[in-house]
């Protein structure tokens, strides 16, 4: 039972299939969600599966749903999130679970490819490097995406996500938006085709649940409005 | 269920606009028989029109007249958000939209009874 002393955690047990295995862990003054895991395998049951590498923040590895809301587990301080001595954690939502904790992330990965988010060079290894002003708009507007770690809360909070697993998702269409803006893309149009198809950056439903769980306070949201800004342009563009 | 990672003020915006979406979709076959009473039976219409003197029907057409607002107003805030240069103020663009439809609403309200 979670007392003063001790909390109780419920631990996703399984793959698709699966329960929920109660814990109880010593609560300690300073403990992420990230030490209650790792605890949790190396006191208690040295078989459960789960995936961190950095444990600060930035590799994006250790994201899980804690309570029903998805969240790097490092940097999230258990006091935060415990109701009442209790706390749930359980694999990210919208990806497939390999084992426990751990998710497949490869749908997460390739859709970033099949949004283009890719670098096009304009130049070549032999030419002199070319300088950036960082306050062009078109800059401020790409560097606003760039301190993505990858670790897919935005995509586990999406609900068109999960009702539509052909999107392409915030994640990958940020992406796309920072390139798109990089004056060292070379292909602009590659970046429109790839976002404004099927499962592109108009299936959005402006629910903002990207924006609000993102841990680096980035606004996926407002990239994909600006791809649709953009696709729509180049829509009528190419008609006219 | 409203799961924890939807409890913002965006996603209830969402979602308030696609009920008042579905409501209005169902209202307005609806709307579009009773009026044409108007044309083939007038008496059928001035019956209708009786039974909607009701204090229970009038504070429907309350709910009604929010949903169709809440609709209008969402969807503005909606083709501002993807159209207009972005703004930080969307949780209030989304509050104010419910402001506007419920003092719409209320105003209807208050000159039916």
């Amino acid at each position: 039972m979670a007392n003063e002393t001790h909390m109780s955690v419920s631990v996703w047990r399984g793959d698709a299939v699966g329960s929920f295995q109660p814990f109880e862990v010593k609560v300690e003054d300073n403990q992420t969600v990230l030490d209650v895991v790792a605890w949790i395998q190396q006191y208690a049951d040295p078989t459960l599966s789960y995936r961190y590498a950095c444990r600060v923040g930035m590799c994006g590895s250790c994201a899980m749903m804690v309570n029903g809301t998805p969240r790097w587990t490092c940097r999230t301080h258990v006091k935060k999130v415990l109701v009442d001595g209790h706390m749930q954690i359980a694999p990210l939502r919208n990806l497939p679970v390999i084992k426990d904790l751990a998710t497949d992330m490869d749908p997460f990965f390739d859709k970033w490819v099949a949004a283009e988010g890719v670098h096009h060079p304009t130049l070549t290894r032999n030419d002199p490097i070319e300088a950036l002003d960082p306050a062009a708009e078109a800059r401020v507007e790409s560097a606003a995406g760039i301190e993505c770690i990858n670790c897919s809360v935005c995509y586990a909070a999406c609900d068109t996500v999960a009702n539509n697993p052909d999107f392409l998702g915030p994640a990958a269409l940020q992406r796309a938006w920072s390139v798109y803006n990089d004056s060292k893309n070379a292909d602009k149009q590659a970046v429109l085709d790839a976002v404004s198809g099927v499962g592109g950056c108009h299936n959005c439903h402006s629910q903002g649940s990207c924006a609000v769980h993102c841990p680096n306070a980035l606004n996926p949201m407002n990239a994909i409005a600006g791809l649709k800004r953009e696709t729509a342009r180049n829509f009528f563009k190419r008609r006219s | 269920m409203r799961r924890g990672y939807r409890n913002h003020t965006l996603w209830v915006a969402y979602l308030l606009h696609r009920l008042s979406g579905v409501a209005l979709a169902l209202f307005l076959p609806v709307h579009f028989w009773v009026l044409s009473y108007a044309l083939n039976q007038p008496e059928h219409l001035d019956g209708f029109l009786r039974w909607s003197e009701m204090g229970i029907v009038k504070f429907a057409e309350f709910g009604l007249v929010f949903l169709l607002a809440a609709h209008l107003f969402g969807g503005l805030r909606l083709m501002a958000l993807e159209w207009l240069p972005w703004t930080s103020g969307q949780k209030t663009a989304a509050a104010g939209a419910v402001a506007a439809s419920t003092l719409i609403a209320g105003v209807f309200l208050m000159r039916a009874i």
